[in-house]
């Protein structure tokens, strides 16, 4: 009668059929999903953003150093977020804090940079009702900026777990999946940052 | 029935419920077999609903020049009967069969995260109370299912536009919750030995179909932000007058829209896959081929979307691409049709409810199929677009194809679900009803179409001589009525007095019918060992199929398991949770803040937030 026992806690709790843990392939799936999702997006911007007839040009609002100091405060926290992975899989609960505090500070650089430049933009005349070219920028940049916001907040709260003393290297999992969900963000920003600034300047 | 050996801890902000009772029990159930069954009722309300709609259209056109409805009630009857016939009618008429039938069909406990599947139940449920929220102030969406920019701009439409907009995208998220859960759940919890080559056809198509919605609907989100923003910000992505293309809205939702109806047929199919082989008791002809075409099917489905944009001209390049990926699509979904005949032939075939209706979906489907491959030349298809000739077409696969195969299971299924038959006589009397009134509604559909009859017009004059046809078709939707009214008596009767079924009634071939009828809470006391395709026919009949395997004292060992497992309460099994229905909850108070009244919606985001937050602290104990 043992053995009867000890089998259904293995078998649900346990191993899965391919040997990943549930959550971490929810994470890949979300993000194969959120790639359609970012696709329409920019497909949008693709297809609109010639079409600025009455407000500013693309080369007219956009400040392409400024963002690129912005973008690479973004880019340097998945580092960090490597860096934080590493710390709670070595066990070092100290350098996990700051690495996380370090990752959601660099996104915070970002989202303050984003939330600037919304508003140079427009002081200067473009907004979300300014024919297509502003409607597509907007709703493509501000759905990236809403990720990261989300990104930050989730990070802030594996800090806090961290800080009070509930994370331990058996749950290096919670890091890694938040670690995925920012790295791709990071991508999904190089595409954006090259589509919308940089490919219209050259 | 939540039993776990040793205390738990319990924090977080309210304690998880145990063993609540009576309606608590529902609210709070993260059981995906209790799921199943939530989404099953809902899903037939709406049927009634979306088939109350037709019937009224159909009334208006039974003869010329009537005046049962006015031009703006038709087109809100063809608007709502086609959002709810699709998204919520086959779509969680589909996922109750995923939520009852996959984990057993897989030997899992229950989905990969029950509490996520609650979730996307009370998202479901609360999309469809939105989208209907305009009847109660007579602003209904009439605007057709597809919404076609830029009639959908402030300037052309009325209220009605908001409730579609806002009910389809919270339908979105309750959609993707559950293709992420059966995605993982079909990936993570298949029992030892399951390899995805010995999956029940059921479960490849609950596998492709989630691959779909997780793919399809980020793209229809985007499209409906985006007329969201339009409508309440003053965005222009629709706007022409500055710039905005209504091509645009075409294409997303096209995109969106044509794996869309795989997603409503291939769980048909994967049902008339089941029911096929344990009817004519042979397994299924051609399993590779069948699970290979499913796959190319969804592969395809993302290729074909211009198809039904034919006339907006496309240019000849475009149009010519997808017209031959259209056609190509052909070739599967024949391979599927040839495998079900093939299967049939020369096998033991039992002629019974369910059989007849995977029978008629055969059929039906491959007459829809037919017409489906005329659309695919850009010529034909510039003469049927926009005629009734298109109405009967795609009735012919999503009634003759979905709802057939769906009142199939419910017929197959219904005594796993519930311990009882359905009555055999009412059945038949259910499916020749059904079968023949279908055929006349949109049979003669077909001839109204090539004689140019448009499609939403909401009468017409005598002299275009479409009144036999149309007389004939109202009919036939009133017979379809009745047909339904038959099946209600058939339910009501077999809950209250059915003929006991046991655990295995039809001699069945998958996992389901190994354990009994209602499966217990758990579904296995263990977790079954699968050892090839139809496991628990090779499990019943290891000679017949040249196996001399230790089935045998497998079988014996799980009931011996199943009597501890009972006794001893020691199966661990996931706790009811509040969490779900809140955060729900909280998605419904936000969407009614954007439709009337703007302070509720951050009322509702804080809800979602705290219910987030409630939903990770809660302990977790499975």
């Amino acid at each position: 009668m043992e053995h009867v026992a000890a089998l259904p806690a293995q078998a649900h709790v346990g191993e899965t059929s391919t040997g990943l843990n549930s959550r971490k392939v929810l994470m890949w799936a979300f993000l194969g999903s959120d790639c359609m999702l970012f696709g329409s997006l920019i497909g949008t911007y693709l297809v609109y953003r010639g079409n600025y007839p009455s407000g500013p040009k693309p080369s007219d609002v956009f400040d392409i150093p400024y963002t690129s100091v912005s973008a690479f405060a973004l880019l340097m926290s998945s580092l960090a977020m490597v860096l934080a992975l590493a710390a709670i899989q070595r066990g070092d609960i100290r350098r996990l804090k700051i690495w996380l505090l370090c990752v959601a500070g660099l996104g915070l650089v970002f989202i303050g940079g984003q939330v600037y430049e919304f508003t140079t933009f427009g002081s200067e005349g473009l907004n979300l009702t300014t024919a297509t070219f502003g409607s597509s920028f907007f709703t493509l940049t501000g759905f990236h900026g809403t990720h990261v916001t989300f990104g930050i907040v989730w990070l802030l709260m594996l800090w806090m777990l961290a800080a009070r003393g509930q994370m331990t290297q058996a749950r290096s999992l919670d890091v890694e999946i938040a670690g995925l969900y920012w790295h791709f963000v990071d991508i999904v920003w190089i595409i954006i940052f090259t589509v919308v600034y940089l490919i219209p300047a050259i | 029935m939540a039993t776990i050996a040793a205390p738990v801890e319990r924090r977080g902000l309210l304690a998880r419920p145990v063993a609540p009772r009576g309606i608590w029990a529902w609210v709070t159930t993260v059981d995906a077999k209790q799921i199943g069954i939530l989404y099953g009722a809902t899903a037939f309300i709406f049927f009634l609903i979306g088939g109350t709609e037709a019937l009224l259209m159909r009334t208006q056109l039974a003869v010329p020049n009537a005046n049962v409805v006015g031009p703006g009630t038709f087109n809100a009857l063809f608007t709502m009967h086609g959002t709810t016939m699709i998204f919520m009618v086959v779509m969680p008429l589909s996922a109750a069969f995923f939520n009852y039938i996959v984990p057993l069909q897989i030997g899992a406990r229950d989905v990969a995260f029950p509490r996520l599947n609650a979730f996307s139940y009370w998202v479901f449920l609360s999309g469809g109370l939105l989208m209907h929220f305009g009847f109660l102030i007579q602003q209904v969406p009439d605007v057709g299912w597809f919404a076609y920019a830029n009639l959908t701009e402030n300037a052309f439409s009325q209220r009605g536009v908001d409730f579609w907009v806002v009910g389809l995208q919270v339908l979105g998220v309750g959609s993707l919750a559950a293709g992420f859960n059966f995605l993982v759940t079909i990936i993570n919890l298949r029992a030892p030995g399951l390899t995805l080559m010995r999956m029940p056809l059921f479960t490849w198509t609950t596998f492709i179909t989630s691959i779909l919605i997780v793919l399809a609907f980020p793209v229809i989100t985007i499209a409906l932000v985006e007329l969201m923003f339009d409508r309440l910000f003053g965005a222009n992505f629709f706007n022409t007058a500055n710039g905005g293309d209504p091509i645009l809205w075409q294409h997303l939702f096209w995109v969106f829209g044509h794996p869309e109806v795989y997603i409503l047929i291939l769980p048909a199919m994967g049902i008339v896959s089941e029911i096929v082989p344990v009817f004519s008791r042979k397994p299924l002809f051609g399993y590779p081929f069948m699970v290979y075409a499913v796959a190319s099917i969804a592969f395809l489905s993302f290729t074909v979307w211009a198809h039904h944009m034919f006339t907006t001209g496309l240019g000849p390049i475009a149009a010519s691409f997808f017209a031959a990926s259209t056609m190509l699509i052909a070739v599967p979904t024949g391979i599927k049709i040839f495998n079900w005949i093939s299967t049939v032939y020369g096998g033991s075939v039992r002629l019974n409810t369910p059989h007849l209706f995977a029978l008629g979906f055969i059929a039906m489907f491959t007459i829809g199929g037919l017409s489906g491959v005329m659309h695919a030349s850009p010529p034909v298809d510039t003469q049927q677009q926009d005629t009734y000739f298109v109405v009967a077409h795609f009735h012919y696969v999503l009634f003759g194809g979905s709802v057939l195969a769906l009142f199939g299971g419910i017929y197959y299924w219904f005594p796993k679900i519930t311990g009882r038959f359905l009555g055999e006589g009412l059945g038949q009397l259910n499916f020749w009803l059904m079968m023949i009134g279908f055929n006349l509604t949109f049979g003669p559909m077909h001839f109204l179409g090539v004689d140019g009859m448009p499609r939403r017009i909401f009468t017409y004059p005598a002299e275009m001589g479409w009144g036999l046809w149309n007389l004939v078709s109202t009919i036939g939707a009133y017979a379809i009525g009745l047909s339904v009214l038959v099946f209600i008596a058939n339910v009501s009767k077999s809950l209250r007095a059915g003929e006991r079924a046991g655990s295995d009634p039809w001699d069945g071939r998958t996992l389901e019918w190994s354990i009994s009828s209602p499966p217990p809470h758990y579904n296995f006391a263990t977790i079954p060992v699968v050892h090839g395709r139809d496991a628990f026919w090779l499990e019943k009949y290891p000679e017949l199929e040249g196996h001399a395997a230790a089935a045998p004292d497998e079988r014996r060992d799980r009931t011996a398991a199943h009597d501890a497992g009972e006794a001893h309460g020691h199966i661990h099994v996931p706790d009811p949770s509040y969490w779900p229905i809140a955060t729900a909850a909280g998605i419904l108070v936000a969407g009614t803040g954007v439709l009337f009244a703007m302070p509720l919606l951050p009322v509702g985001l804080f809800v979602v937030l705290v219910g987030v937050v409630g939903w990770s602290m809660e302990p977790v104990n499975g």
